[in-house]
């Protein structure tokens, strides 16, 4: 058994979401870079170059990219052949706090979602998901969504003689129902298969895999191309303004599902795809 | 398409005078407000009380903001707009309330359009996003109120210095980018069905 203290699961966790607030990844820079290039819209190519300052200020500057710095989500895999010394839930979001709070970040988490709305004042509780691995170490994916984006998301429980044709289509539809207001140019994941819960919390993960990587089953990667182009000749464009730079990408997964469906879930992540992985 | 700066309180002329496609600077005060501080406006109101800023040539930002606290000052870290959509219910009570410009992201519907006509206002696109740069031209927090509400929901009252680049999304001549998009978007979305 390996042991690992409670402290360096908080630290660690505190580093993550700073700097996943505050520095954008590489691919979606580039990607954005490349979409100005092609951008035929005025309009669209203005806002573009203003979210390139944005991300290169909050950089250099160590300051949130954007005021909504979300609700604090981890996929964690945590090797059977580790011991946490320490109580494990209670470090994750001490680590959070300590990085809403020291960092300048906002604090959006609201108690009772019907009758209190009270702010939490620490952005916590987290949402946790653990994975038990071979191994002895712990491998951290964190991502602050904000709900602009994640207002916008959709669940399906299409039928299985729908096909790659009627998966493409709702997820087309999905980005123009979201319209302007997931804060585009977009990325869009995708969970085809599974259950309901299975397919939404895949789908909020397909959303983190690179921009510029497809998926490795080809005929999964030939949907994704499809997908991309049809909602980039939405004209939403970016800030919804018009233009041909409505997604960045699109990310599908899949899971086996039962033999009587075929549940779609699309999870749409602003422009800002905020995340950070690290390892204990 | 124009390029406007304008200084508050905003004249109703200046902002009839803007069509969707314009860029617009705001320099003077803005104040912030979102979900719960709409409901706060309306429930201030119907009790008769007194709204504690004056709306009158108004700008509301629906966003809600970082802050530092400096000694007794509050400062804004960053800023930037939240889902305008979901303030579209008070469109009228803020045009009555003498508000000239609504600022937010992703555009409302109809209500809001007749609003704006009505009253002579404007929607205003922040870029989304950004709220670095956007946070840099906040000169000074002048005032808040209703802390109770948190942070974000709180009603924040900046000293902005061309608070830009705004574009027109919605004018008072009852045009709409959004909606112009929508309507382009669905043609394409039958096809596919």
């Amino acid at each position: 058994m390996r042991e690992v203290n409670a402290k360096q699961i908080k630290e660690k966790v505190k580093e993550l979401f700073l700097d996943a607030n505050y520095c954008i990844g590489e691919d979606v820079l580039n990607s954005i870079k490349e979409a100005s290039l092609k951008e035929t819209s005025e309009t669209g190519k203005n806002v573009l170059s203003m979210i390139l300052q944005n991300y290169k200020v909050a950089a250099e500057e160590k300051i949130a990219i954007c005021q909504d710095t979300g609700l604090a989500i981890l996929f964690i895999k945590l090797g059977q052949e580790v011991h946490v010394n320490g109580n494990w839930e209670e470090a994750i979001n001490e680590g959070v706090k300590e990085a809403y709070v020291e960092g300048y970040l906002r604090k959006s988490a609201v108690t009772d979602p019907v009758f209190d709305r009270k702010n939490t004042k620490t952005n916590c509780p987290a949402i946790i998901y653990t994975d038990i691995v071979p191994g002895d170490k712990i491998e951290f994916l964190v991502t602050p969504k904000g709900f602009g984006s994640e207002n916008m998301s959709r669940l399906a429980m299409m039928k299985p003689a729908d096909g790659p044709e009627g998966i493409v289509n709702f997820i087309v539809e999905t980005v123009k129902i979201a319209g302007p207001n997931p804060c585009p140019p977009t990325i869009v994941g995708v969970c085809v298969g599974g259950t309901t819960d299975q397919a939404s919390v895949t789908a909020k993960k397909a959303t983190l895999r690179k921009v510029g990587e497809h998926n490795l089953d080809p005929r999964y990667a030939d949907m994704e191309k499809q997908a991309l182009e049809k909602i980039n000749n939405l004209g939403i464009g970016p800030a919804g303004l018009g233009g041909n730079t409505t997604s960045l990408w699109v990310n599908i997964d899949y899971k086996p599902t039962h033999i009587a469906g075929m549940p779609v879930a699309v999870n749409i992540c602003c422009h800002a795809a905020r995340h950070a992985s690290g390892i204990i | 398409m124009k390029e406007v700066k304008l200084i508050t309180a905003l004249r109703e002329e200046d902002i009839r005078d803007l069509r969707i496609g314009d860029v617009v600077y705001i320099s003077g005060i803005i104040c912030t407000s979102r979900d719960m501080g709409h409901l706060k406006m309306i429930d201030v109101t119907e009790k008769s009380e007194k709204l504690p800023i004056d709306f009158q040539g108004g700008a509301i930002f629906h966003a809600g903001p970082v802050v530092k606290k400096q000694g007794d000052r509050y400062e804004v870290v960053v800023i930037g707009p939240t889902t305008s959509i979901r303030m579209e219910p008070y469109s009228d009570f803020i045009g009555g309330l003498g508000v000239k410009a609504i600022i937010g992201k992703g555009g409302m519907e109809e209500g809001t359009s007749e609003a704006l006509k009505k009253y002579g206002m404007v929607y205003l696109q922040a870029p989304p996003g950004c709220a670095v740069v956007l946070g840099e031209k906040i000169k000074r927090v002048k005032d808040v109120f209703w802390m109770e509400l948190g942070v974000p929901e709180a009603l924040w009252v900046l000293e902005v210095e061309n608070f830009g680049p705004l574009v027109v999304g919605m004018d008072s001549e009852g045009n709409s980018i959004y909606r112009d998009i929508k309507i382009k978007g669905k043609k394409l979305i039958e096809k596919m069905f």
